[in-house]
């Protein structure tokens, strides 16, 4: 049409956000980390035939590699302090998926040993609901993960020191 | 019948003034005995009467009862092939018992867990820790007088809808 277009194709305007944004979604590396049953269907989800590995989710064995915990058990009280120290010693920024009852709200399990749910010690993103959740569920807590982490806003100055990462407008 | 079970015959001629009680019931032999002879006679059961293996050792509350604990030790033979279960009553004012790990050392987590559980002291333990729930817990879960959803908590009331 007349205009030079010298860069073709390979352009794309978009907002530091998104890109950040975009990044971040696309590469969650969970922690290794199971409790319970759950954890067997989180294997299962990770294993070839749900594969996690297509949406970019890697699970990593050092909470220092990893971006998200999942929360796959029963969580008892002995046990709280323990994740407590693990998601301390994942970087920022961090996400936290409760998988299954037990997880959410502690399930069946209505007794003195076992936390009530692991938001009591953890601030949760995505709850998963399920006894245990089968790994189409598991892939969706993931997916709307994904979806949470594409709203967030200030990702790009949160993480060069301007002010503090801010979640999705509410719909 | 229980009272032709060898290891009954036995105690009956060495401790008769600590057995209580002889029950049977669908083949399960269960001596009731006093707790203050529990170390001999577990000492005589796996010298004289080969039973080596303490499978498990356990405690009853029942509360409202007199007395309230029920110590129970469930042995087995290797060589006889042969159970026997015996319990000694623990009264509330005085929750201590001889110590059975020196007969069986497996004794000494399965009384740590009793005492974690029931709050059983055993004399002569030689590491009397709580052993499942963590070091600063107080009170003991498996008294039948401890709310089953902890202290901290209003008790389940059914539901309300």
């Amino acid at each position: 049409m007349g205009v030079n277009q010298p860069l073709g194709d390979n352009v794309k305007l978009t907002t530091l956000d998104s890109l950040v944004n975009w990044a971040r979604k696309s590469s969650i590396w969970p922690m290794t980390f199971g409790l319970a049953c759950c954890a067997i269907e989180m294997m299962a989800t990770g294993a070839a035939k749900h594969d996690l590995d297509r949406f970019g989710i890697i699970f990593r064995a050092s909470p220092r590699q990893a971006d998200c915990i999942i929360i796959a058990g029963t969580v008892t009280k002995k046990m709280l302090p323990v994740i407590q120290t693990v998601y301390e010693q994942m970087p920022e920024p961090k996400w936290v998926i409760a998988m299954g009852a037990c997880a959410c709200s502690g399930g069946i399990f209505d007794t003195y040993s076992v936390v009530q749910g692991i938001d009591e010690g953890l601030p949760v993103d995505v709850y998963i609901p399920g006894c245990p959740p089968r790994p189409e569920a598991l892939l969706y807590g993931l997916i709307k993960l994904q979806e949470k982490i594409a709203g967030e806003r200030n990702s790009f100055g949160s993480t060069i020191g301007l002010g503090e990462r801010l979640p999705p407008a509410a719909a | 019948m229980a009272e032709n079970h060898r290891a009954v015959v036995k105690l009956k001629e060495k401790f008769a003034d600590s057995l209580l009680e002889v029950k049977e019931f669908r083949g399960e032999v269960t001596v009731t005995v006093k707790k203050e002879n529990i170390v001999a006679i577990c000492t005589f059961l796996r010298d004289s009467l080969k039973y080596n293996l303490l499978s498990d050792v356990t405690a009853v509350d029942y509360l409202g009862r007199e007395p309230r604990f029920m110590m129970v030790y469930n042995l087995y033979s290797i060589p006889n092939k042969d159970r026997l279960r015996v319990k000694a009553p623990v009264e509330e004012s005085q929750t201590s018992v001889d110590t059975v790990s020196t007969v069986w050392s497996t004794a000494n987590w399965l009384e740590r867990e009793v005492f974690d559980l029931f709050g059983i002291t055993f004399t002569g333990h030689p590491d009397l820790r709580r052993i499942l729930l963590t070091d600063d817990w107080v009170g003991h879960p498996l008294r039948k007088d401890y709310p089953l959803q902890g202290p901290d908590r209003e008790p389940y009331q059914g539901r309300l809808s």
